[in-house]
């Protein structure tokens, strides 16, 4: 397999500190005995922390790697910019909130339940305001989904840049939302005045400066859209819209509008300037693509992956990734070890929800040969994940956004990962 | 007047509305009474909005471009403002005004808006400095790329293709590596550079 490609001789920069491949010696593997069993260990002799040490707790400092991370020199500010989920160290589908990814145009800003308000007005029979204690009396839903920024890859439309799936699919995040439907909203204020709904919008815009205003078909807002105030079985948190954010399942994350202030039924979409100037695809002669606000099947690898690296040496191993779709459910997920040669039917964690993350594992056997791992996720409604390649040929490298392409690692004799573009 | 099924709410007053629905439709409706011209607009903009789009809107260091990059939108390198890509002008008043500028949202009065508005018209060549934006016109301003966006078609483009099951072995002869990630993050510190 190692000759159906030609990796490059070109040394690593990184370090193979971290990677120590077959160099611990594994249970199995014991000279003598294990003193870490044979000795009396402090903690299992001295006390640990009391119950009253942490009213809430963080994670155990071991795992202080697996935090949110920036990168500089994408935005101008700080304020108005983005920071990555650490996808590579996280398993299952459920995103801890603490180190789910924020994308914020004028910074995360503190709003109490007390100081909240929500206006629905436009064309409506009666324009209501409703205080956080009126949302809380309107029936609930539970739904898992995931939220995605729209431009979560664009970084790799020209060619392999970021070097790690933090960085290069760490704009997600996937939680269990507790919320009102906004259609409960939308009736209660009375749709009458909207005529037929064919033609009609929502326009929905969030209390900071920035604001966030984008225009929703009615169809949409009157289907699955969630008005939260839950994640995860707690409130959300001040950076996520604490304490109400809309949830547009399967669309994309610009969408999913955070302290949710104002939704106006209208006429017209407003061509706000999230929707015009941004979050908007720029195809190769120029003209641009405008409401693309589903997010298609996408997939990819968490481990092996470059900030993952195989330390463990050949024999038993686990690839496991991620998948998504904002059509519905996924249906399926090969992976490839050979650069899309041949691929192999991954087994899911657990079925997922419908737009939500999905997890997969290829339980395979690694013979220490270097290998080129992608994963291809497909659908319920037959959508394969398309190449890079196939995305480039219909839209060219400047779209920006929705840059759902299969991923390759490549992984060296050493188990070490790299981001790279194949043949 | 219909009653809604929980009774929940109350409702909003006119000065409420007015006070957060100030959106502004590509047809001009939400636009408030008012003018301004590039002149004035100059001495607005250098006052509030120069320190970081530049004396002519030319953008500082990484702040946006708001003018120029005319016929660049099919370059390798697009460069994309309210001049060579913006659709609409209502656009421009409504987020100027609601959001701008960056740290003291909200702050403008129409008038000084209609200014800046109209200066940026100007710094991007599309009208001289004389000219007065206003309520009256600003919707009948047609703008450099308004014809430049179609409604997403990739169910039309893609879908209708990618739908299809997939190759399984021997899906190519040959793999190689056409490129390599050309920015080698390097692990953050311990502690990392969280933004919050």
């Amino acid at each position: 397999m190692a000759d159906m490609f030609k990796p490059s001789r070109r040394a690593f920069l990184r370090g193979g500190a971290a990677v120590a491949a077959g160099s611990v010696a594994g249970a199995a593997g014991a000279q003598s005995p294990d003193t870490l069993i044979t000795e009396l260990q402090d903690w299992a002799s001295i006390t640990g922390a009391g119950v009253d040490e942490t009213p809430y707790g963080l994670p155990i400092r071991f795992e202080a790697d697996v935090i949110r991370r920036n990168v500089e020199w994408l935005t101008a500010s700080p304020i108005s910019s983005i920071n990555f989920t650490p996808i590579h160290a996280l398993d299952g589908t459920i995103t801890p909130q603490g180190c789910a990814f924020e994308r914020h145009h004028s910074g995360a800003i503190e709003l109490t339940k007390g100081d909240y308000r929500l206006m629905i007005n436009g064309l409506v029979d009666r324009p209501l305001v409703f205080t956080y204690e009126d949302l809380e009396r309107f029936p609930r839903e539970n739904h898992v989904y995931f939220c995605e920024c729209a431009a979560n890859t664009g970084m790799e439309w020209a060619g392999a840049q970021l070097n790690g799936v933090q960085f290069t699919h760490g704009m997600i995040h996937n939680m269990e939302y507790t919320g009102v439907p906004l259609r409960a909203l939308l009736n209660e204020a009375g749709l009458g005045a909207a005529g037929d709904f064919k033609d009609k919008w929502v326009y929905v815009e969030g209390a900071d400066a920035s604001s966030n205003g984008r225009s929703i078909p009615m169809e949409k807002a009157l289907d699955d859209v969630l008005v939260a105030f839950k994640a995860n079985g707690e409130a959300l948190r001040m950076e996520h819209g604490y304490p109400v954010r809309l949830v547009v399942p399967g669309w994309e994350g610009n969408m999913w509008v955070k302290w949710l202030r104002r939704v106006e039924v209208t006429d017209a979409a407003v061509e706000s300037r999230e929707e015009t100037s941004k979050y908007t695809d720029v195809y190769e002669d120029g003209t641009a693509r405008k409401w693309t606000w589903v997010m298609d099947a996408k997939s990819v690898i968490t481990s092996p992956s470059p900030q993952m690296p195989i330390t463990h040496g050949k024999g038993p191993m686990v690839i496991s990734g991620l998948a998504w779709s904002g059509h519905g459910q996924i249906t399926r997920v090969d992976v490839s070890k050979d650069g899309g040669i041949t691929w192999e039917t991954a087994r899911l964690g657990k079925q997922g929800d419908t737009k939500a993350l999905t997890r997969f594992y290829l339980d395979t056997d690694w013979d220490g040969a270097p290998m080129l791992l992608q994963s291809r996720a497909m659908d319920e409604t037959g959508y394969v994940q398309p190449t890079k390649d196939q995305l480039r040929e219909q839209r060219g490298e400047n779209s920006v956004y929705h840059n759902n392409c299969i991923q390759t690692w490549y992984v060296n004799a050493e188990g070490i990962a790299e981001n790279v573009e194949v043949s | 007047q219909m009653e809604g099924a929980y009774g929940l709410g109350r409702v909003a007053m006119a000065e409420e509305i007015a006070a957060w629905d100030v959106d502004v439709l590509p047809d001009g409706r939400g636009l408030p009474v008012g003018s301004g011209n590039a002149f004035d607009g100059e001495e607005v903009f250098a006052d509030k909005c120069a320190s970081c789009h530049g004396d002519f809107a030319e953008g500082v260091d990484n702040w946006p471009v708001l003018a120029g990059g005319f016929d660049t939108l099919a370059d390798e390198d697009p460069v994309k403002t309210v001049g060579s890509y913006w659709p609409h002008l209502s656009t421009v008043y409504d987020y100027v005004y609601r959001s701008m500028p960056f740290g003291e949202a909200g702050t403008l009065t129409p008038d000084e808006t209609y200014a800046i508005v109209a200066y940026i018209l100007y710094s991007n060549d599309l009208i001289d400095d004389e000219f007065e934006l206003s309520n009256e016109n600003l919707a009948n301003f047609d703008m450099h790329n308004k014809d430049g966006f179609v409604i997403d078609d990739r169910p039309d483009l893609e879908y209708a293709t990618w739908r299809v099951e997939p190759c399984m072995d021997n899906c190519k002869d040959a793999v190689e590596i056409t490129m390599r990630s050309v920015f080698l993050v390097e692990t953050p510190p311990e502690g990392g550079t969280n933004s919050m």
